[in-house]
C-alpha cells in the first residue's frame, strides 16, 4: 500500500473518530485498538471514547473562547473596551472552579465503574475459561496451554468465543503483554503472577507485542495471536502434540539465554513448570554472557 | 584489579562511526572555543564574571546556557529517533539496537533532567530574586555550587558518548533490566552518578529558593503580593525539596544493587522490582509538575503584560497552584495501572489523576480572562503564550484519559503515551522557556530579541509540534508501543514518515531561533532597552536598568500592592514626579568564590572514578572535595562593599531615564 494511500485511509479514520461515528471500523484500519474484536476491548473502547466526549465537550469552547478573545482584543481594535481594572470576578470564579469540577464528577464515575468492571483480573463469564500461561523471556514469548499440555513460542492460537483466562510471569525482566485488538495489556513481571482475561469474538489474525521495553532485542518480541474456531484450535492442538519437543527443565534453560526466534511448539510440557518460573524455582534469564561494556550484537538477528 | 578499573581502549567506539564522529565535532567545537577565549584574552574575565560568580543573574544566564546548548544535544537525538523509526520497516534502519536504545535513554534523561530542569531553574534564579526585591538569594555560594554540579551531570551525559556508553534502559532505569546480571555495561552507571550528582544540586536550588522566597522578600511584600512567578516558583522548589530525596533514595539503593550485591530490585534474593516502580514515580510524577508549575508562572506573567490588565483572579490562581503542587504527590500509581493493583486502587488514582486537571483549568480560564478586556500585543512571547493555551488543553485532555485506567489499559506505553507527554512537555514547559527567554532576554543583556525570526521560530515551532505529533497520536491507537527499534507494520509506516517530517519542521524552529540569536547580537544597538522597561512591565525586575546592576535595587523597594513597579508607574504618572530618592548607604554584596567550580570538577572526578570503578581516583576525588568545603567554610571575608557614591551614580542615571520614559523629562 502506497504511503499515501494509507495516510487518506487514516485520515478518514481520524474524522471519524472526531465526529464519534466510529461503530463501525474503517478498512485499512484493522489493527486499530478502536476496532476491538472482543468484549474486553470493546469494553475499553468505549471507556476511552466517552472519557474522550466528555472532555471534548468543554475543551472545544474553550479553545474557540481562548482564540476568539485572543483576537477580539487586539490592540489594534479600537472597537473593544479596555477594562484594565478588571481582574476580579466572584461569580466567574465560582463558575471556573465549577466547570472543570463538574465534568471530573462525571469522568470520576466513569472511571470507577470502568476501573472495577474493566478490572483485567475480572472472569469474563461463567463460561469455564481457557487457561493460558504466559512466560515473558528474553525476547521471547512463551504460551503455556496446561490442559492441553502443549506450549507454543511466538504464536498464540485461541478459539472464538471462548473466554481466556491468563497467568503470567516473567523469567528474567518487566515486559507487558498485549494484543490491541483483544483489549487490556497487562505486566509480566519476575516472581509475580498477574492475571488478564481477554476473549476474541472474530477470527482472525490479530498482532500482539510486548509494551515495556525490555533490552535490545525487544523489537522482535512481536508474536501473532490466531483466532479460530473451535474445531480447528482442536486441530492445531493435536498437531502441536504430534511435533517437536518436550519442554522440560533443560530446554527451558536453553530458553532462558537472550535470542529472537521464530514461532514453534512443544509437544507436551513438564508439569508445574509455569509455578516454577513464577517462584522462582528455577533461574532467572542469563542477561548478556560478555561484562564488556561495549555494545553486543543480538543473538538470533538475521538468522 | 588494574590502575584503572573497568576503563580500558575498548571503552572507546573507534569501530562506530556515529558517535565518534560525533564526538569528535563536539571536541572540536568545545577545544575551538576554549582556544578563541584564550586567545582573545577573555579567560580572566570569564572566571571573575561568569565561573566564579556568584550573582544569581550570571548563575540564572549560565543555567539557560546549559539548558539550551543540551536541548540542542536531546533534539539531535530526537531527530535520530523519528528519522530511525521512518526508515525502519522491515529493516534494521541505520542504527542498530544497542545505539538506538542508548539514544531513547540519554534523549529522555537529557530533556528532562539536563534541558527543561537547567531552562526552568535558570529562569528562576535569574526573574525571582528581582521579583521579590531582594539582592540576591539566600545562599549565593551555595547557589553557585547548584549550578556548576549540574553542570557535572551534564559532562558526564557527554562523556558517556566517547568514553564507554550510555544507560541503554529508558530515561528512567527501570530494574530488574538495569540490574547488572541485565545491564553489565557502565552505561546505567553514567545514568546513575549524572542523575545524582545533578540530583544534589537541585536539591540545594530548591532549599536556596524556599529560604528566599520564605524569609528574603522586600519590605511590604506580604505573601498575596508576590507575582505569580514566585509563588509558582515556591510551590516547584517545595516539590524539589519532598521529591529529590525519594529519587536520591531510590538511586541509591540501584547503585547498591549494582555495586555492592544488595538485593533491593533484584529478580534474586526477594528484591522486588515493583518497589522501583513505586519509588521513582513518587519522583517522577511531582517532577513533571516541577516544570510546568514555573512555566504556568511564565505564562500568567506575559499574558497579564502583554494584555496590559493584571492577572484575573490572582488569588484563584495561587490556590489554584498549591492545589496542584499537593495532588501532584497523590497520583503516582497511574504510570502503572496494568500490573494490575485492582479496580478500587486504580480508580482511586485515576480520579486523583483528573482531579488535577481542575487546577489546571481554572488556570486556563483565568488567563482567558486576564485577556478579556485587555488590549492584546502579540509580540513573541505572547504568540508562545497563546499557542500554548490552545495547544495544552488538548494534551492536558489526553492525559486524562490515560489516567482512566480502562483507556490505559489500551494506550499504556503505546506512542499515544509518547505524543501526550510531549504534547505537555513541549507546549508546556518549552514553549514556556521560549516565552520566558524572550521576554526576560532585554533585562538580561540590555537589548530585545528581534521579532521577525522570533515569530518565524513560533510558527515553526507551534506547525512542527502538530504534524510530529498528531502522527503519533494515530500510531497509539494503531497498538505501536514505544521504543521499537524496527517494526514490521505496514500501517505505521505513513505516520512514522510524516512525523518525521514534522521533526524537520521543528529543526527549521530551532533554526530560526539561533538565527534570531546571532541576528540580535548584531543588531543590538537598534534594539537597545534603554529604558529597563521594554514591555511595559508590572512587577519589580522591570524597576531596574536592564543589565540590572550586581545589587539589583540601590533601596530595597516599598511594596504597596501586587503590582508593585506598575503602581510606582501609575504613581508618577499622578503626581508627575519619581518618588523621592532616599540618601544612598554603602552595599555589602558577596564576593565571588569558586567554591562551585571547584566542587564540580572534584564531583566530576569522583562520579567518573566511580563509574570506571578506579577507586584511588574516588578516594583522591573526595579528598579534594572535602578541602574544599574546608577551604570554603572558614574563608575569612565573605562580602565586599559597594560604596554609597558608586551606587548613586548607578541609581541616577536609573532615574534619570525612568524620568525621561514616565515624564518625558520633565524635571522632579
Amino acid at each position: 500500500m502506497a504511503p499515501w494511500r494509507g495516510i487518506a485511509d487514516h485520515c478518514r479514520l481520524t474524522t471519524a473518530i472526531v465526529f464519534g461515528a466510529l461503530a463501525v471500523p474503517e478498512p485499512g484500519f484493522a489493527d486499530s485498538i478502536l476496532a476491538p474484536a472482543g468484549p474486553v476491548g470493546a469494553g475499553d473502547r468505549i471507556i476511552l471514547l466517552d472519557a474522550t466526549f466528555i472532555m471534548l465537550a468543554i475543551v472545544i469552547p474553550t479553545i474557540l473562547a481562548t482564540l476568539a478573545v485572543a483576537w477580539w482584543y487586539r490592540a489594534s481594535n479600537t472597537r473593544a473596551a479596555y477594562r484594565p481594572d478588571w481582574t476580579f470576578s466572584g461569580r466567574i470564579e465560582l463558575i471556573v472552579w465549577s466547570i472543570p469540577t463538574l465534568v471530573i464528577f462525571f469522568l470520576g464515575g466513569v472511571t470507577w465503574i470502568g476501573s472495577h468492571r474493566l478490572d483485567p483480573f475480572q472472569p469474563l463469564s461463567s463460561a469455564k475459561p481457557l487457561e493460558i500461561e504466559v512466560v515473558a523471556l528474553d525476547w521471547k514469548w512463551l504460551f503455556i496451554y496446561p490442559q492441553q499440555n502443549v506450549a507454543s513460542i511466538n504464536k498464540l492460537v485461541v478459539p472464538v468465543g471462548t473466554p481466556l483466562h491468563f497467568r503470567l510471569t516473567s523469567a528474567s525482566v518487566f515486559n507487558v503483554f498485549f494484543i490491541p485488538r483483544l483489549g487490556s495489556e497487562i505486566y509480566a513481571m519476575n516472581g509475580m503472577t498477574s492475571q488478564l482475561n481477554l476473549q476474541a469474538d472474530k477470527p482472525g489474525n490479530y498482532f500482539g507485542l510486548s509494551a515495556h521495553f525490555s533490552g535490545d532485542g525487544f523489537s522482535n518480541m512481536h508474536f501473532s495471536t490466531i483466532a479460530v474456531p473451535q474445531a480447528q484450535f482442536a486441530q492445531w492442538i493435536a498437531q502441536a502434540r504430534g511435533q517437536g519437543s518436550v519442554l522440560d527443565n533443560a530446554a527451558y534453560r536453553i530458553l532462558l539465554r537472550q535470542s529472537v526466534t521464530a514461532p514453534y511448539t512443544y509437544r507436551g510440557v513438564q508439569r508445574g513448570l509455569f509455578d516454577a518460573v513464577a517462584m522462582q524455582k528455577l533461574p532467572p534469564g542469563e542477561g548478556p554472557s560478555a561484562d564488556s561494556g561495549a555494545p553486543r550484537p543480538i543473538p538470533g538477528v538475521g538468522q | 584489579m588494574t590502575l584503572f578499573g573497568k576503563l580500558t581502549w575498548s571503552a572507546i567506539p573507534f569501530n562506530q562511526p556515529i558517535p565518534l564522529i560525533a564526538a569528535a565535532i563536539v571536541m572540536v567545537v568545545i577545544l575551538g572555543v576554549l582556544v578563541w577565549v584564550t586567545v582573545k584574552g577573555w579567560v580572566p574575565y570569564l572566571w571573575k564574571e561568569w565561573i566564579t560568580s556568584v550573582d544569581h543573574k550570571h548563575i540564572g544566564i549560565m543555567y539557560c546556557l546549559l539548558g539550551l546548548v543540551m536541548l540542542m544535544r536531546g533534539f539531535i537525538d530526537a531527530v535520530m529517533m523519528r528519522s530511525q523509526q521512518a526508515l525502519a520497516f522491515h529493516s534494521e534502519g541505520y542504527l542498530p539496537p544497542e545505539h538506538y536504545d542508548q539514544i531513547f535513554s540519554a534523549h529522555g534523561t537529557i530533556m528532562i533532567l539536563f534541558a527543561a530542569m537547567p531552562l526552568i531553574i535558570g529562569l528562576m534564579n535569574f526573574v525571582v530574586p528581582l521579583q521579590l526585591g531582594v539582592r540576591d538569594v539566600a545562599f549565593p555560594t551555595l547557589n553557585s555550587v547548584s549550578f556548576w554540579l549540574t553542570a557535572t551531570g551534564a559532562l558526564l551525559v557527554n562523556v558517556s558518548l566517547v568514553v564507554g556508553e550510555f544507560s541503554r534502559v529508558g530515561w528512567l532505569p527501570f530494574p530488574p533490566l538495569s540490574e547488572l546480571r541485565y545491564s553489565p555495561g557502565v552505561g546505567v552507571d553514567y545514568y546513575l552518578w549524572a542523575v545524582q550528582i545533578s540530583g544534589i544540586g537541585t536539591l540545594l536550588t530548591g532549599i536556596n529558593f524556599v529560604t528566599t522566597i520564605l524569609k528574603t522578600r522586600a519590605p511590604g511584600m506580604t505573601y498575596l503580593r508576590m507575582p505569580m512567578f514566585c509563588w509558582t516558583a515556591l510551590a516547584a522548589c517545595l516539590l524539589i525539596i519532598a521529591a529529590f530525596p525519594v529519587l536520591t533514595a531510590t538511586l541509591a539503593m540501584l547503585t547498591l544493587d549494582r555495586y555492592l550485591g544488595f538485593h533491593f530490585f533484584t529478580n534474586e534474593a526477594g528484591g522486588n522490582a515493583m518497589m522501583f516502580m513505586n519509588l521513582i514515580w513518587a519522583w517522577g510524577h511531582p517532577e513533571v509538575y516541577i516544570l510546568i508549575l514555573p512555566s504556568f508562572g511564565i505564562f500568567s506573567e506575559v499574558i497579564s503584560t502583554f494584555s496590559a490588565k493584571p492577572l484575573f483572579g490572582y488569588r484563584s490562581m495561587v490556590i489554584a497552584t498549591l492545589f496542584i503542587c499537593l495532588v501532584s504527590f497523590c497520583v503516582w500509581l497511574h504510570h502503572f495501572f496494568t500490573m494490575g493493583a485492582g479496580g478500587d486502587v486504580n480508580a482511586v488514582f485515576g480520579i486523583a489523576t483528573s482531579i488535577i486537571a481542575v487546577g489546571t483549568g481554572v488556570k486556563m480560564y483565568n488567563w482567558l480572562f486576564t485577556m478579556y478586556g485587555g488590549r492584546i500585543r502579540f509580540a513573541t512571547p505572547m504568540l508562545w503564550s497563546l499557542g500554548f493555551m490552545v495547544t495544552f488543553i488538548t494534551g492536558g485532555m489526553t492525559g486524562v484519559l490515560l489516567g482512566v485506567p480502562p483507556a490505559d489499559f489500551l494506550l499504556h506505553n503505546s506512542m499515544f503515551l509518547v505524543a501526550h507527554f510531549h504534547h505537555v512537555i513541549m507546549a508546556g514547559v518549552i514553549f514556556a522557556v521560549m516565552a520566558g527567554i524572550t521576554y526576560w532576554f532585554p533585562k538580561a543583556f540590555g537589548f530585545r530579541l528581534d521579532e521577525g525570526w522570533g515569530q518565524a521560530a513560533f510558527w515553526f515551532a507551534f506547525v512542527g509540534f502538530y504534524v510530529t505529533f498528531v502522527p503519533l497520536y494515530i500510531l497509539g491507537f494503531l497498538g505501536m508501543t514505544r521504543r521499537l527499534q524496527h517494526y514490521d507494520v505496514p500501517e505505521w509506516t505513513p505516520w512514522l514518515l510524516l512525523s518525521a517530517l514534522g521533526t524537520f519542521i521543528l529543526l527549521c524552529g530551532a533554526v530560526c531561533q539561533i538565527v534570531q540569536l546571532a541576528v540580535s547580537i548584531r543588531r543590538r544597538d537598534a534594539l537597545r532597552d534603554v529604558t529597563g522597561d521594554p514591555w511595559d512591565g508590572r512587577s519589580l525586575e522591570w524597576a531596574t536598568p536592564s543589565p540590572p546592576p550586581t545589587f539589583n535595587f540601590a533601596h530595597l523597594p516599598h511594596v504597596e500592592n501586587l503590582e508593585a513597579y506598575w503602581n510606582v508607574k501609575q504613581r508618577a504618572r499622578e503626581e508627575l514626579r519619581l518618588d523621592r530618592a532616599a540618601p544612598y548607604e554603602d552595599l555589602e554584596m558577596p564576593r565571588n568564590s569558586p567554591t562551585g567550580f571547584v566542587c564540580a570538577f572534584f564531583a566530576t572526578i569522583i562520579g567518573f572514578a566511580l563509574i570506571w570503578h578506579i577507586w584511588w581516583l574516588m578516594i583522591l576525588g573526595l579528598i579534594g572535595a572535602y578541602a574544599t568545603f574546608v577551604v570554603f567554610a572558614w574563608r575569612d571575608v565573605p562580602e565586599y562593599v559597594i560604596s554609597a557614591e558608586e551606587v548613586a551614580r548607578i541609581d541616577s542615571a536609573n532615574r534619570a531615564v525612568r524620568q525621561e520614559a514616565l515624564l518625558g523629562g520633565q524635571p522632579s
